[in-house]
């Protein structure tokens, strides 16, 4: 699976506001109300849906990267958006380090193979250490959706 | 009837012991497959253990203390992986990882087929 399979474009963000777990949760899902991936009246749900996961254990997988994510019937397939936070995040990462890059996914709950094929995605482009770098350099949401064509066509060249 | 007993083979190979590897097959038996909370889980039990403990899948080969390195295996319910430990305490982190795996990293849900 590429990123283009799920990141909504125009949802991508370079610079969230939020300082909190929650805020940039919030955040980012507003971004997919926004790109018209989800609907308004299912934001609500969606977020609390994500910060129980969370509850059940940080999707912070370490690298200051977080992959918060749920499952939700309002989407027929699988969304998502990348953002990054200048500052970093307290998210009770694994290896405690601040999270500056974030993948928020929202998957229909029929479809387990297609959210795993996400994370495989986007775990093996972060395995690169200059993809990993460039992404949190990035200053405006074009520098992230380059990186992310790049990452899909050819991996990003160091 | 002079040949090595195989205790004698054994017991020169006991040096080794340090640095033994063993390994066991495991199948993801969960419904959600190998994903973010069951990685999580994961590379925090392996990261108990002074063993380097490895998870692969037919050429794949994933650090199993790396949560990145564990959700680049893709492993959906039903894949079989085999643990490799090399390491002093290789067994006990063998069998620590192998009862994740069977206690199906505690999620029960409904494991018809989706």
């Amino acid at each position: 699976m590429k990123f283009s399979d799920f990141v909504a474009t125009d949802a991508v963000r370079s610079h969230v506001h939020a300082a909190t777990k929650e805020g940039v949760i919030r955040e980012m899902a507003q971004s997919l109300v926004d790109a018209g991936k989800i609907a308004p009246g299912d934001l609500e749900g969606i977020v609390k849906a994500i910060m129980k996961r969370e509850d059940l254990g940080s999707t912070g997988i370490g690298r200051g990267v977080a992959v918060p994510h749920t499952k939700h019937p309002s989407v027929s397939k699988l969304v998502g958006t990348v953002a990054v936070s200048q500052q970093g995040i307290d998210f009770q990462s694994l290896d405690g380090e601040p999270v500056q890059l974030f993948f928020l996914l929202v998957s229909p709950p029929d479809r387990p193979g297609d959210h795993l094929r996400a994370l495989e995605n986007i775990s093996r482009q972060l395995r690169d250490d200059s993809f990993c770098r460039l992404l949190k350099a990035a200053k405006d949401p074009i520098d992230i959706q380059n990186l992310l064509e790049e990452a899909d066509s050819h991996g990003v060249v160091s | 009837m002079t040949a090595e007993s195989p205790e004698t083979v054994r017991g020169a190979a006991g040096g080794l012991q340090h640095e033994e590897t063993v390994s066991r097959e495991v199948v993801v038996a969960n419904a959600a497959g190998l994903h973010a909370r069951p990685a999580d889980l994961l590379a925090r039990e392996a990261r108990k253990w002074r063993s380097q403990i490895a998870l692969v899948h037919d050429a794949q080969r994933a650090d199993g203390k790396s949560i990145l390195e564990l959700l680049t295996l893709a492993a959906e319910s039903g894949t079989r992986l085999v643990v490799e430990a090399t390491g002093p305490d290789a067994r006990e982190a063998l069998d620590a990882i192998g009862s994740l795996f069977e206690s199906r990293f505690n999620e029960h849900e409904n494991d018809q087929d989706s």
